[in-house]
């Protein structure tokens, strides 16, 4: 009996993790009214950071965050900071193609410095399970990324309602002309927020590389599922964005178990069809 | 106080503002008005820094700041209350008060600030942890007045603070206009209202298709003058 819930249990720990793979470019979306295509990029690149300072520095994945959090940062921060705020106002579509290039030119810097060879962040984690009785079998990893991905939103969340950035943060992302009239300097507010979701992308490459393969062109699989999970729940809300991970995490793994595992990313993209046909701006998302 | 000089600004090749001439004195209520369309609200935009003027010269208390962008020039004292009050919806009304206290001069005098605000309009003290989204108009005006006062400014833009309240609000706005300039701080308001304005400011601007008609003490425009500045007729 407790076996059959294996598969929604399984998929509401994935749904952690992909909750925060959406929450990045939910957030950038949310505050700047803006899609980073290169999302995906910047968490595979963090996942080859991890695996550099693991090699490096005999560190385990987990342990590598406390450099490889400052190391995204900054380098969204200096992204945003001296290449997207260049196409500020100007609509979204430069937007667009900037990231969509910078993805390339990652993809592709990352394929000639670690070659197209499969990776992955090498920790004893991934061959535990927990056994409960000998009635449910749930794979540690799965639990780490769960609590990973609830622990980053958590702590975002905080961030964004109780420190005086958040705050301004979150009054660039209601009323732009407004911010700017109290004396907030908007590039660097974005700048900011740029390094903030990159740390985001960072905890989402250090757990995805501890429990999958990569390779240099993952990030755009992963980049679908954050689409998945945005649209699920909602541009821009950070609650929605957690729902809408479970609920692609459930429906795939449920929909592998009742229909095969063949049909597990087809059963995730139905739901969402489903979502976007009755309410387009998503679960929590406003109009 | 405030000094503008020959000041022309295009939309495109629209030139919404030619040969703007502005003096607001320190202490005084200044009112700018005109009809729909005159370029009060372009000419208040250009003034903190949200346009840029093709050509003229804006002075604020000596210091040059029409190359300035508007974070940098709130920080010298100079704010605007925006048309349609654009408040923060999704912040409560302490986080509105508190993103007015941005820059780090304003900072420092949060704390007195914030009584100041409280004891203008007691409404916000007691709805401090609704969110703006939920305050009515009236609510929203004052917030959006006292995040502006926040600011800790010595020059404070009205920009159309009567638009959709009634009379009764209007009137109370007005009258804490009126002990806001008291307090010693320079106060533009920029109406549609034309009897309500002239009849509370010091020196009056009248604006037509983007060029002053009239200006000067409004005590001594006669009503022929007034109606002539601003319809052309």
């Amino acid at each position: 009996m407790l076996t059959s819930l294996e598969p929604l249990i399984n998929g509401i720990l994935l749904g952690g993790l992909y909750a925060v793979i959406g929450i990045g470019l939910s957030m950038i979306f949310g505050i700047m009214k803006q899609v980073n295509l290169a999302h995906g990029e910047l968490m595979i690149l963090s996942s080859y950071f991890s695996l550099l300072f693991s090699q490096l520095l005999g560190l385990p994945p987990l342990l590598t965050l406390i450099l490889v959090f400052p190391a995204s940062f900054i380098f969204g921060y200096l992204l945003q900071a001296f290449l997207f705020n260049r196409v500020l106002g100007k609509g979204m579509e430069p937007y667009l193609m900037i990231s969509f290039g910078l993805s390339i030119i990652l993809q592709n810097a990352l394929l000639l410095i670690f070659t197209p060879d499969a990776r992955s962040l090498k920790t004893g984690l991934i061959i535990q399970t927990l056994d409960v009785y000998g009635l449910l079998h749930v794979p540690v990893i799965y639990l780490v990324d769960f609590a990973g991905g609830v622990l980053m939103i958590g702590f975002l969340h905080l961030f964004m309602k109780r420190t005086y950035l958040g705050r301004a943060i979150r009054a660039s992302a209601d009323d732009l002309s407004a911010s700017k009239l109290m004396g907030i300097n908007i590039r660097k507010i974005y700048a900011l927020a740029m390094g903030i979701a990159a740390v985001t992308a960072a905890m989402s490459g250090v757990l995805v590389g501890m429990t999958f393969t990569f390779y240099p062109h993952s990030g755009t699989q992963y980049l679908i599922i954050a689409f998945g999970v945005v649209i699920i729940g909602g541009m821009g809300s950070l609650p929605g964005t957690f729902l809408g991970g479970l609920i692609l995490g459930i429906s795939q793994l449920v929909g592998a178990q009742f229909l095969g595992p063949g049909f597990q990313l087809l059963s995730g993209y139905l739901i969402l069809l489903i979502v976007l046909t009755i309410r387009p701006q998503g679960l929590l998302g406003r109009k | 106080m405030l000094e503008i000089k020959d000041l022309n600004f295009y939309y495109g090749g629209f030139q919404a503002l030619s040969n703007i001439d502005l003096d607001a004195k320190k202490g005084q209520i200044v009112s700018i008005l005109g009809a729909n369309g005159a370029g009060k609200s372009t000419l208040l935009k250009t003034i903190v820094g949200l346009h840029k003027a093709r050509s003229g010269t804006i002075y604020f208390d000596g210091n040059k700041i029409d190359h300035l962008e508007s974070h940098d020039i709130v920080k010298l004292g100079l704010v605007l209350v925006p048309e349609g009050r654009k408040i923060f919806a999704n912040l409560t009304v302490h986080e509105n008060l508190l993103m007015g206290s941005y820059t780090s001069r304003a900072r420092k005098a949060r704390k007195g600030n914030f009584e100041n605000v409280f004891h203008l309009f007691p409404r916000l003290k007691e709805r401090t942890d609704q969110f703006g989204i939920n305050l009515s108009g009236g609510e929203q005006q004052m917030l959006a007045i006292g995040r502006a006062l926040m600011s800790q400014p010595c020059l404070i833009i009205f920009d159309e603070i009567s638009l959709g309240l009634s009379p009764l609000m209007v009137k109370s706005l007005y009258e804490a206009i009126k002990r806001i300039n008291q307090g010693g701080m320079t106060v533009i308001l920029v109406e549609q209202d034309v009897k309500r304005s002239l009849k509370t400011a010091d020196t009056a601007y009248i604006l037509q298709e983007g060029k002053v008609t009239l200006k000067g003490d409004p005590k001594n425009f006669t009503e022929g003058e007034v109606k002539k500045a601003y319809f052309g007729l």
